[in-house]
């Protein structure tokens, strides 16, 4: 017996959780202007998250999914793309979506049940939240094949979580991309629960980013609590898909502070003491801590960044809510580009007997 | 002009469409050097090249959803699953993605392809390779549901499919692929979609089939037409959606109507035409509706599969106790 072929995969983390560094900081680190740039805007994502949970529970949004805990993974990756790639999300992006254009008030348009919140006035090409979970994994390989037909630079990114790596798509995604070189990046969320189901049950590998190995294309785990690390490592996996080298998986090890979402109550399956200890490794402390460290943060900076993002969430509040209902008819109005004559009579039913006033969220 | 038969009529349209659309893909199992395992996409490969016409690997779920990351970034995929049988991995990016992804972004993105599959029975296949399941489908909203049954229609449908900014599921009755010629001109003429095609003008009875079907049915109408009684024939060919003016305009001239299909008989495309007609055109119906369809069973292995399917006796049987009542 001889071995055949075997594999490595390797951890990056460039800041500890008490913002030092814990391996040689990349060039991008020494760029102080990314790093409050991508400090702002988890802190922006990190207010807005709060703000999206109260509104839930004060009756003013639906059934609202966190992103507490994900802030350094979305917004390095978002971060690492170009204006012109294209991000295939899951549900609970939003510090990536945020950071790629996507407007807050989008964002509490989709969870407030209005379709608007998927016409992102942004990036007009990124496809829109996916529910059904590791199907938008299928979507980023399609953009990824339709950009290396057209002959252009670009790059799809899809994301899905530790839960999704079970599913069929994601490996038949990943799959495709491996046979075709395709310029796409799989970035998996691991979270360590999908929804109640902790990792161990979810697989028997030690790492998720291992499962690249099966299809061919790379695979690296990253600390995704520290937003260095994951920008670091998803540039370097576009630059190579850019370059026609094809796919990378890039595995973002972090942790749901929050519960699945509003819905949910964590507390019936998992141990409080898990979650404090989680707590620890967050994402916005150990950035603060370093850009604090380099001299290029402070305590009014941080109040001042506080109250600009409180007032830009609110304003974002103010325009979802302030925004009327569609009309009754936009139901049947987007189902194709020309509306079959079969579908007027069911539309002038629905207009005969909806409102249809424009008014108030219901 | 050329004589040719159904599936060449679909070749002829996809590479029609492939010359003149530089945005236009054909994908799926086996539909490069092999040219699809009926031949449907046979040369096109060797005309358009390994990145137009290309063999993917096998997994029909990642065909359709990858298919659809194409058609949102500004492709027309037209993916082919080998058999209607290997088609329900496709539904959940069919019913998920394809159909809403239009409605759910307001029109920002848009889903323009053409999901091809061969379906039917009555070519003597294996387990899996005989299922007529178009109902599934005609069920998503968002989704069109086209079935040709001629090589003209074939041709001229599959052209109006590809260019429809909408995602289409087009089925292919294979067992009349090869089975007549007609000559079908190559001018890139596309039929209109969402209409029936009345096949026989007829005044005592209307039939609505489509597919396969159509060919047992001309076929019974021809026998009843020696006791003279004129059948009106038409084929649906837009399974969804379903132009119902026209059949609703001949029933209101025979009265009568009985309705063909392959697909089992429970929650078929039959029961929507017959609630259609029971809905708007009760009034006209000098006799109850009859459907002659496929049983509420499995597809028998091919030794009993004949005896599934309608027959020329079902039909002209259904059609004269119609007359009777």
């Amino acid at each position: 017996m001889e071995t055949i072929a075997d594999f490595e995969i390797q951890y990056s983390q460039f800041l500890d959780p008490a913002g030092k560094p814990s391996a040689d900081i990349p060039d991008l680190a020494r760029d102080a202007d990314k790093l409050v740039d991508m400090y702002r805007h988890m802190v922006e994502t990190r207010v807005f998250d709060t703000k999206a949970i109260n509104l839930q529970r004060t009756g003013k949004l639906g059934t609202y999914a966190s992103c507490l805990g994900h802030e350094a993974t979305h917004v390095g990756l978002a971060a690492a793309m170009q204006e012109d790639d294209v991000l295939a999300p899951s549900y609970r992006e939003y510090g990536a979506m945020l950071y790629r254009g996507v407007s807050m008030a989008e964002i509490l348009m989709y969870w407030g049940g209005d379709e608007r919140g998927s016409d992102f006035a942004g990036p007009r090409n990124d496809f829109p939240f996916c529910v059904p979970i590791a199907t938008q994994c299928l979507h980023s390989a399609g953009a990824a094949m339709a950009f290396q037909m057209r002959g252009e630079a670009r790059c799809a990114v899809s994301v899905n979580g530790d839960g999704g790596t079970s599913e069929g798509a994601f490996y038949e995604a990943m799959n495709i991309a491996g046979a075709r070189k395709l310029p796409v990046v799989f970035m998996v969320v691991n979270n360590k629960w999908a929804i109640s189901v902790p990792i161990e049950l979810q697989t028997a590998t030690k790492t998720l980013a291992q499962k690249a190995v099966a299809a061919g294309i790379p695979g690296i785990q990253v600390d995704g609590n520290d937003v260095i690390a994951v920008r670091h490592w998803v540039e370097r996996a576009l630059a190579r898909a850019r370059n026609g080298d094809g796919a990378t998986l890039v595995e973002a090890v972090t942790y749901r502070l929050s519960d699945h979402t509003t819905a949910d109550d964590a507390s019936r399956y998992r141990k409080k003491g898990e979650v404090e200890t989680a707590w620890k490794l967050e994402p916005l402390i150990r950035i603060r801590q370093y850009l604090t460290d380099i001299g290029v943060w402070d305590e009014k900076k941080e109040q001042a960044l506080l109250a600009e993002a409180a007032t830009k969430v609110d304003n974002a509040v103010q325009s979802y809510l302030n925004t009327p209902k569609q009309p009754i008819e936009a139901m049947f109005d987007y189902m194709y580009k020309e509306l079959p004559e079969f579908l007027e009579e069911q539309r002038d039913h629905a207009i005969q007997y909806g409102d249809n006033d424009g008014g108030h969220h219901g | 002009m050329a004589e040719v038969t159904l599936i060449d009529a679909v070749t002829m349209a996809l590479a029609w469409e492939l010359e003149h659309d530089s945005r236009v893909v054909v994908l799926g199992e086996d539909v490069g050097v092999n040219g699809g395992v009926f031949r449907a996409t046979a040369g096109l490969q060797t005309r358009f090249g390994a990145e137009r016409v290309l063999d993917t690997p096998l997994a029909e779920g990642m065909i359709a959803g990858v298919a659809i990351g194409m058609a949102a970034q500004g492709m027309i995929p037209v993916p082919e699953i080998q058999f209607m049988g290997f088609i329900y991995p496709t539904v959940d990016q069919i019913i998920n993605h394809a159909g809403r992804l239009r409605n759910r972004t307001r029109g920002r993105l848009s889903c323009p392809m053409v999901l091809r599959a061969p379906y039917g029975g009555g070519i003597h296949a294996p387990e899996h390779h005989s299922e007529s399941t178009e109902a599934l489908f005609a069920h998503m909203p968002g989704v069109r549901v086209v079935i040709p049954s001629s090589p003209a229609r074939a041709y001229g449908l599959l052209l109006a499919a590809i260019r429809d900014p909408d995602p289409v599921i087009f089925l292919e009755p294979k067992r009349i692929y090869r089975l007549n010629k007609q000559n079908v001109e190559d001018n890139g003429k596309a039929l209109p979609l969402d209409v029936c095609y009345t096949l026989r003008q007829g005044t005592d009875i209307t039939i609505v089939t489509w597919g396969a079907m159509t060919f047992e049915t001309l076929k019974a109408v021809d026998q009843l037409a020696k006791s003279n009684i004129s059948c009106e024939v038409i084929d649906l060919a837009t399974i969804s959606p379903i132009d119902y003016e026209t059949i609703l305009e001949s029933v209101e001239k025979t009265g009568r109507l009985v309705i063909v299909h392959e697909a089992a008989r429970t929650c078929g495309v039959g029961a929507e035409v017959a609630a259609i007609v029971a809905e708007k055109g009760l009034y006209d119906l000098k006799a109850p509706i009859r459907r002659v369809t496929g049983y509420d069973v499995v597809m028998p292995l091919f030794r009993r599969e004949m005896d599934y399917m309608p027959s020329v006796s079902k039909i002209v049987d259904a059609v004269r106790e119609t007359l009777d009542d």
